[in-house]
Formats: C-alpha cells, structure tokens, sequence
C-alpha cells in the first residue's frame, strides 16, 4: 500500500497509454452513477416508497440502469484495465494499439450516447435483453451495433499488442497479465457473434420495415449465445485482478503460471456452448440439446475449483512465508486494512455463495422454481454487481493514480475501505431479500403490484421495502465511490504501483501448448457446433415469423 | 505439468461431485421425466408451431379454455396477450391432472403460479406444454413473469381448484 509504493518510486507511465486507460475508467464511472440513479428510483417505486413523477416509466429507469451498468460500466472498465496491463506488462503501446484503442473508445461512446437518448425519449424501453418482437427505434439497435463494433476494435488492439510482443520475444513466454487480456478479449469476439447476428441479420432490418416477421425462438437463440459468455467476460478481468494483481498487492507470488493459463483456458473453451441454460423455460428446443449445455455450463466447476485453490494457495504461501504458523494464522496476515486487497477480497468472498447460487439456477429441473423470478436478480447482484464490482472498484484506487502518475492516501484508503463495507451490507439486504421473495415466487422486473390485493403476491412487499433499503444503502456506496474516483484525479503527484505479481520459484514450466491459440479456438468451435447446429437449423426451418409491437 | 496432489484431489472431488449431480438430473430426466417444458406435442401442432396473427382460426386456440380429455385429466389451452390471459379465469376440479397448451399472441409473456412448479415461457410462433397436477384446493395466482410492456405488473389469472 501507501507504505511500500509511494517510497519506492518507479518508471512513470506513459503519458498516451495513460489517457487511454484513464478515458475508459471514467466514462465507466459516469455510467455508474446514472445507472446507480436509476437503481436507486428503481428499487423506491418497487418498494412503494415513491411514485414516478409522469412521464418517466419504470421500465424505462430499468432498461437505462441494465444497459449502462451491465454492459457500459463494465465494458469501458474491463477495456481500461486491460489496456493498462498490456502497457505495463509489453512495454509501451504501439501507435497502431493507440488508434485502435481510440477508434473503438469512440465508436463505442457515439453508440453508448444515442443509446441513451433513444432510452430517455422512451422509445427503446426494451430492457437490456431487448427481447423481440418487442421493437424498439432502429436507432437504439444501430446504437448497439456501433457498441459492438467499438468493442471489437479495442479488442483488436490488445491482440496486435501482444502479437507484437510475441514476434520481438521468439520463444518467451508472453506475461501473464497479456495472456489473459487476449483470452478475455477471444472470449468476447467469439461471443459476440451471436448478438451482432441478432442484431445486424435480424433487428435492424425488421425495425427499419425492410422485413415485416421476425423468428423469435432464433433472437433469442442467438441472444443467449452471447448473453452467458457476456458473464464470463465480466468476471475474466476480475480473475485478472485475483491471480495476478493480489499476490502481489499481499507481498506474495503467483501459486502457478501454467493451472492459471489453464484455467482461463478451460473457461474460455466452456464458456459459450451454454447459452440454452437461459433458455430451460422456454419451447422450441428439445430436452435433449437443453441438458447437453447444462452439462457444459457445469463444467465450469473445473477452472472455478482450480481458481479458488490458487488464490488460498497464494494467501497461504504468502503467510507462512511471513512465519506464521497454525492452520489459519496466515488469514491474520493479509492485509485488512488495504483496500486494493480488501475490496477485491470481499469480491472473491461473495463469490462463493454467488456461484452456489448459480449452479442452483443451471440445474435443469430446479430452474423452474427459479426462473424469472427475483431470485436470478439477487443472483446477478452478487456476481457481477458485487464480485465484480468490488474488484473493479479495488482495481480503480491504484490504477487511476498509476496511469495519471498520483498516489493514493491512506485517506483515500480508508474511505476505499468504507466504501467497500456500505457496498457490503447493502447487498446483504437487496440481494438477500431478492433471494427469498424470488424463492416465495416473486417475479423479477415488475413495477410496484399486489395483483389486485392478492394475498400471496401483498406477502411479498415487506420484502421488497427491505430490497429498496438496500437500494438506498448501494445509491450511498456509488455516490461515495464517485467522489473516491473525483479524489483521485486531485491525489498529489508522485508514484502508484501498478502491481503485477511473480511466479513462485520452483514453479513447473508453462506447456507451449497454452499459446497455440488454433487449438483452443478449434475445441470451442467446434463444442459450439455441438452444441448449437442441430437446434439452430431446426429453429430456422420450422419457425414461424412474428410482426413488431410496441406494448410501452 | 505437475499438478500439487492436494489440488488433485480438490479438482477429483469435484468431478466426481459434479457426475453424481448430472447422473441425478440426468435419470430425473430421462427415465422419471421429470423435466422443464418444452414444445407442445399436440395433435394440430406442426413441431410445436402456431402462426401467431392467426391464433383466432387455428384449433385449439380458437376455442381456448379447459376441455376434460380423461378421467380428471384435462387440457387448458390458453392465449397470453398484453396484458392478460384468455380466459381469464378457470376452474379445476381438485386432483385434477392438467396439460397446459400455451402460445402468445403478441409479444414474449410468462406464465408463472407461485407456490408451484409451474413456471414457462409463452412465445409468439411457439407452443408451450406442461402437465401440471392440482393436489391443493383454492384459489392460485397466474403471473407474467417476463417483461411485456407498460402494464406487465397488471398481467394475471386466477385459477379456481375446487
């Protein structure tokens, strides 16, 4: 922390990089704090506290607060971080990466804006999921696709990066830090695929009138294609931060290289064959091809097991290393009082009854008490709204000041610390009570309803007001957090460490396999095909078109 | 690559706990068949398919409600529209067996009974079955549990067991 990183000055970052990264980090964080407000509205006229004044809808509060936290906040973040670690851990970034990472920051924020206004004007209140034949302007899935497009972009930009890197480094092993950025980013090329069909082939032309039926079954297909590796984009950069970051922030080493690669492997590989698992509920696809991806989606277990392994491995080893002794006295050691380790902690904490959570919820027959209900929003508001989120916002105290060369203050530390302890217990009462009333049967995105004074469904409001307290707790952690990242860009100059771990001595060699990208991305595709070509043809050759509504 | 042995047995256990777990789905599924809906295997039915705009003259969803099939078995065929079911109300002896026969005639819908297993999709275009049997008597509560539009938190039925 403070102690360590400010004495111990070093290479400051580059100027361009820096901008770069730090354009991303704050468009991120401006798309916190509108999203935050719309959550906090959300969660008061779903508890009944409050009622909208006219002309604003809560399905249009819920559309603008999915779109700007789940795919704004954490797209800019994920691209920002990314490209700050390939800076530091390849050397500085090409001019070729730059105009990438530029032309992609700008394809996306043009996108990100007329989004957003399509929204505010309440013609695309669609949700984040814009499920057809809802029709939103041809404008809000033109924003998308420029989204998309801009994505793409910054992707490209970290993969010339590192290939780069690979060609001036014959027969080295390329850093840690890049080779999960590229997988990561592979992830997310490969993904979108599904939702850039979905999109380009089949709503754009339908929203202009240039088609009048659309195959619904098919949009959601494709949907789902990219809507489940969209998580594990989300969570990859959060693995970053554990495997890489943390060791070194805790003054200890990577437990291994290679079951790291591996991992991230294994996850990119298992990662999108699974997108039926959305889709359990729903007609149009055989039983069959349903249970074959819930087996992939379960394989995930593998690369998580390994991943919680390591990082204890590395708490552990980075303990006793210190001399302590007993079965849990290295716990006493790691260092509370950081918020670049205690943030992501709480993350990784949260994250064990958040996977739990989502096993549950893959478990075929066990969907269906689930499914729908508030219990999958209690369930997304633990991964990626707080282990996620946390480790983003862990990530945010150091590298805002690494890239604008400032520090950070223990005070900033201790607000950090404050900070992560009201995102904490706000959650334990949004996404708790979400959890029960979801289980009792209650759905998810629904305004304020007792369904005509039913007594089952008026059950369910106390624990709604508790959700909307919790909401009002969180909205108290985002306005904190933006003032933290407003503090930061006002930090004295001087030196921030960018930290980025070593590898155990001893540790096994890394297999050259890992970096033959043809191999792995030959097994994903062709799992996809396995998994999706029969169901897909038959979607196509059977479905029957549905015209364009607008029920909003 | 060497892999640490405690490691391996951490990754084995949970291999082995997660076959046992499909294993278990697995014979729910495909000897018991007990599994999530999915197409209906009506008789009028081509693959589960239904054009959606013209619901009004296509059998069964031209007479929607409940017709009894068997001894205390039945069919209830239903439209989800925004914002509602048609009909809006049905009655069901008690102990009765009950296939539900679902399509949308407008945008996606849910059709959700909270406090029972009984909880699917309605798509334009598609057919969706269960079977579902009432061992409760009284009053349950439908539910759209997808987002519909405007008045989605006003979409609802009631189902009478009496």
């Amino acid at each position: 922390m403070i102690s360590t990183s400010s004495i111990t000055a070093g290479k400051p970052f580059h100027e361009n990089d820096g901008q770069l990264v730090l354009a991303h980090v704050l468009f991120a964080f401006a798309a916190l704090l509108l999203g935050g407000i719309a959550g906090l509205l959300q969660a008061m006229v779903r508890g009944g506290t409050i009622t909208l004044p006219h002309g604003i809808g809560y399905y249009q509060l819920l559309t603008a607060h999915g779109v700007l936290m789940a795919l704004i906040f954490t797209t800019y973040f994920i691209i920002g971080f990314l490209y700050g670690g390939v800076a530091k851990t390849t050397g500085r970034l090409l001019p070729t990466t730059l105009a990438l990472g530029w032309t992609g920051f700008l394809l996306m924020s043009m996108g990100t804006a007329v989004g957003t206004v399509f929204i505010l004007l309440n013609k695309a209140t669609v949700l984040y999921t814009f499920y057809a034949p809802m029709k939103a302007s041809p404008y809000f899935y033109v924003a998308l696709a420029l989204v998309v497009v801009g994505s793409w972009l910054s992707g490209y930009g970290i993969f010339y990066q590192y290939n780069y890197w690979r060609k001036t480094h014959p027969g080295e092993r390329s850093p840690l830090f890049s080779f999960m950025s590229v997988v990561t980013m592979l992830l997310w090329q490969v993904a979108t695929l599904g939702v850039a069909a979905e999109v380009l082939i089949q709503l754009i032309p339908w929203s202009f009138g240039w088609v009048d039926t659309i195959n619904v079954l098919l949009s959601r297909t494709l949907f789902w294609y990219f809507g489940h590796p969209l998580v594990y984009f989300w969570l990859l950069p959060a693995y970053i931060c554990w495997y890489v970051v943390i060791p070194k922030v805790i003054g200890g080493r990577i437990y291994s290289d290679a079951l790291a690669r591996l991992s991230f492997l294994l996850l990119f590989v298992f990662s999108i064959p699974v997108g039926f698992h959305h889709q359990l509920m729903e007609p149009g696809i055989s039983q069959f091809w349903k249970f074959l991806q819930v087996a992939l989606t379960l394989m995930v277990v593998v690369p998580s097991l390994m991943t919680a392994f390591s990082l204890f491995a590395t708490f552990e080893l980075a303990g006793r290393a210190k001399g302590v002794r007993g079965v849990f006295g290295w716990l006493k050691v790691l260092p509370w009082n950081d918020v670049r380790f205690f943030a992501p902690f709480m993350g990784m904490l949260i994250f064990i009854p958040a996977g739990a959570g989502g096993v549950i919820n893959a478990s075929y027959q066990l969907d269906e008490v689930v499914h729908n209900t508030l219990w999958i929003t209690g369930h997304f508001h633990l991964t990626v709204a707080t282990s996620v989120a946390l480790t983003f916002f862990g990530i945010a105290y150091w590298l805002i000041p690494a890239v604008t060369n400032r520090r950070l203050t223990p005070r900033l530390n201790k607000l950090g610390l404050w900070q992560t302890w009201i995102w904490v217990i706000g959650m334990f009462f949004m996404s708790g009570s979400m959890h029960t009333v979801g289980l009792l049967g209650a759905p998810r995105r629904t305004a304020y309803t007792t369904y005509g004074d039913n007594a089952q469904a008026s059950g369910w409001i106390p624990y709604e007001v508790v959700m909307a307290i919790g909401g009002m707790i969180l909205f108290v952690g985002v306005l904190l957090m933006i003032y933290n990242i407003y503090a930061l860009l006002q930090a004295p100059a001087g030196y921030e460490e960018f930290p980025i771990g070593e590898e155990l001595d001893g540790a096994e060699p890394t297999p050259k396999l890992f970096e033959r990208w043809g191999v792995w991305l030959g097994i994903s595709v062709v799992l996809i095909f396995v998994a999706y070509t029969i169901p897909v043809v038959e979607m196509i050759q059977t479905g029957v078109g549905s015209p364009g509504y607008k029920t909003w | 690559m060497h892999i640490h042995r405690l490691e391996k047995i951490w990754i084995g256990f949970g291999l082995a706990m997660l076959l046992i777990f499909l294993l278990l789905t697995g014979v729910a599924a495909f000897a018991m068949g007990i599994s999530p809906p999915s197409s209906s295997s009506h008789e009028n039915m081509h693959h589960g398919k239904v054009d959606p705009t013209k619901l009004q003259t296509t059998a069964p969803f031209d007479k929607p409600g409940l017709k009894q099939i068997g001894d205390n078995e039945y069919e209830a065929v239903l439209i989800a529209y925004a914002f509602g079911y048609n009909p809006d109300t049905i009655d069901i002896p008690h102990g009765a067996k009950v296939h539900f026969i679902v399509t949308s005639s407008d945008v996606v819908h849910g059709f959700e009974i909270p406090g029972t297993n009984v909880n699917f999709m309605a798509e334009p275009g598609e057919v969706t079955e269960l079977t579902h049997t009432f061992d409760k008597a009284g009053q349950f509560l439908v539910l759209c549990n997808e987002y519909c539009g405007t008045g989605h938190e006003m979409m609802k039925m009631t189902i009478n067991v009496k």
